[in-house]
């Protein structure tokens, strides 16, 4: 017999062998939330802890030279994995951050044209321009264009969902107006995944910038960022096998040139004076105070378990899987699946409801044979609203899970109508 | 941990055949309250006469504890003083943030006391007590106009 992915790997990952409420094998399907982490990660960043620990890009000493390396080494790692150059790849502390950042650099830009300054005219946004994001967007990647929307008088538009759950890229909402397109690589509800040289090819027609949420694809599949075209990315590191505390976000360079900083302080200065202040051109314009080392030296052993696996093993793997359960599910009574039922452009998670059971008690219910998912609106509440359902419950797989974890998932979630008596 | 100890038969009986749902036309106070990690959502509306509680209903989008607390919340409060309600109150809060190390005294509680288990299930508070607070406001409101 041949093991599959899961089996071979879950050795690795010391977390899995937790019993749940003492006595359930635990099934975890929860890795679209945050993903476990394999011991290579959590040794890495204690090691840095017991054999590196200084702050980075200040000190003489040879510690400080040994975790600037190694924050650095871990910088060109990173981007290397998702086809950038290290000095365009920033650290934050997660994808929401990497967002708001951008957001915010935005805003400054505004502010700082309206009081004069010719340099920031070009970013900046107000009352006749608009911001196109979609309807299927994590609150991360809405919220702060809400809010630049609201402070600038521009106008927000949203591409739609079609009725397969798929996006439907309309090019009439890309109009000369159009500043900033922000879109979700892929769906963390949904799972459908966006066509983005399209919306790169429709967005440089009329010369906006697009922001890509990439929180669901980088840890799924093969990225390139260059190849793509996209202007800024933002994803989280612990849903890539990463500790938490540490997201990234590349800046195309010319973002990387234009954008005014987001938060002030230590090492992105340039020049400081009691009067004012000059900023660094670099990176570390976007990368003030002491930053997350340890996090980002995790991260990048991260990136080499991925690496070692194989993106293409790993995307095949979580493809099957997902495939397995979303085949299980079609043929059973009462589940409806919100999203896309085939695997045509479409990842790695199901979201779904059953009927006349709340998803909170399906995941208490799934709780109870050890299988963890998510339920709840996934912070993605006007798509749910859109959708007609109050919240649904989420498995999502990753390399770590087995056929088997599906097989448990899918008779687990055949009792449930039974056990709540809707049957 | 046994499932069971969560959904008593009791909760889920609430929870199929739920008692003052529906929103009377007639009240003297009113409140919303939303779960904001799971998106639930109940409306609570009393009528009062004076201290008196004639009626609480209500109507919401939530989970079987959600629901089944707002149907006993329903039966146990009917023709009750508010001094009894914040009574019931106090004792309720006190058994959800037990976990799971308090008897609760079906005395005072009735069918409340059913939601013993949901205290081991941090959560699940939160759904539990959602129209006790949305009741408590709504009381409260009634009390301001
Ligand atoms: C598509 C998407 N965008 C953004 C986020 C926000 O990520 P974080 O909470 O790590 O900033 C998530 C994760 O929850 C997500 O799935």
């Amino acid at each position: 017999m041949t093991l599959d992915l899961g089996q071979e790997l879950k050795d690795d990952f010391p977390i899995l062998s937790h019993k749940v409420r003492g006595v359930s094998d635990l099934v975890y399907l929860d890795s679209a939330a945050t993903s476990q982490k394999p011991k290579v990660v959590i040794a890495a960043e204690s090691n840095f802890y017991t054999s590196t620990n200084a702050t980075v890009h200040r000190s003489g000493h040879e510690l400080g030279e040994l975790a600037s390396a190694a924050y650095e080494a871990a910088r060109e790692n990173i981007a290397r994995f998702v086809g950038i150059e290290p000095g365009n790849l920033i650290f934050t502390k997660n994808a929401t951050e990497g967002i708001n950042l951008v957001a915010y650099a935005v805003l400054n830009a505004t502010l700082l044209a309206k009081s004069g300054d010719k340099r920031y005219n070009k970013l900046a946004i107000g009352a006749e321009d608009s911001i196109v994001i979609t309807e299927m967007e994590h609150h991360a990647n809405i919220v702060p264009w809400q809010h630049l929307a609201q402070v600038t008088g521009a106008r927000l538009e949203y591409l739609k969902v079609d009725e397969s759950g798929r996006l439907d890229i309309d090019e009439s909402k890309f109009s000369k107006s159009t500043k900033i397109v922000a879109i979700t690589h892929q769906s963390n509800v949904l799972g459908s995944v966006t066509d983005v040289a399209k919306i790169v090819r429709f967005a440089n027609k009329v010369g906006a910038m697009v922001v890509l949420d990439a929180c669901q694809s980088v840890p799924h599949f093969n990225v390139d960022f260059k190849l793509l075209g996209v202007s800024a990315a933002a994803w989280s590191g612990h849903k890539m096998l990463g500790p938490t505390g540490v997201g990234c976000l590349y800046l195309n360079d010319e973002l990387l040139g234009e954008l005014p900083p987001f938060l002030l302080g230590g090492n992105m200065i340039e020049n400081v004076t009691y009067e004012s202040s000059t900023f660094r051109s670099d990176n570390a314009k976007f990368e003030a105070g002491t930053m997350n080392i340890a996090q980002v030296v995790g991260l990048s052993a991260a990136v080499d378990y991925l690496k070692n696996v194989g993106m293409n093993v790993i995307h095949e793997h979580v493809r099957e899987l997902t495939g397995a359960a979303l085949k299980g599910m079609l043929s059973m009574p009462g589940i409806r699946i919100l999203g896309p039922t085939d695997l045509t452009d479409r990842e790695g998670l199901v979201s779904f409801e059953v009927d006349g059971v709340h998803p909170h008690d399906v995941s208490q219910f799934l709780d109870s044979k050890g299988v963890a998912v998510r339920a709840g609106h996934h912070c993605a509440w006007p798509l749910h609203r859109k959708l007609g359902a109050v919240a649904s419950s989420r498995a999502s797989f990753y390399l770590y899970n087995t056929k088997e974890d599906v097989d448990v998932f899918l008779a687990a979630l055949d009792q449930i109508r039974d056990y709540f008596k809707v049957a | 941990m046994n499932l069971d100890s969560l959904y008593q038969e009791i909760i889920l009986d609430h929870y199929k055949k739920p008692l003052g749902s529906g929103l009377q036309d007639n009240f003297s106070g009113e409140a919303f309250h939303v779960n904001t990690s799971c998106g639930d959502e109940v409306t609570v509306r009393v009528l009062l006469d004076g201290n008196q509680i004639l009626n609480m209903t209500h109507e919401g989008v939530g989970c079987s504890i959600s629901r089944a607390s707002a149907s006993v919340l329903h039966a146990l409060t009917k023709e009750e003083t508010t001094e009894t309600f914040h009574v019931l109150l106090d004792n309720f809060v006190d058994l959800m943030h037990s976990q799971g190390k308090v008897v609760p005294d079906e005395e005072v509680l009735g069918d409340a006391a059913a939601f013993a288990g949901v205290s081991k299930y941090p959560a699940r508070v939160k759904c539990a007590l959602l129209p006790w607070m949305a009741m408590k406001d709504a009381i409260e409101g009634a009390g301001n106009e």
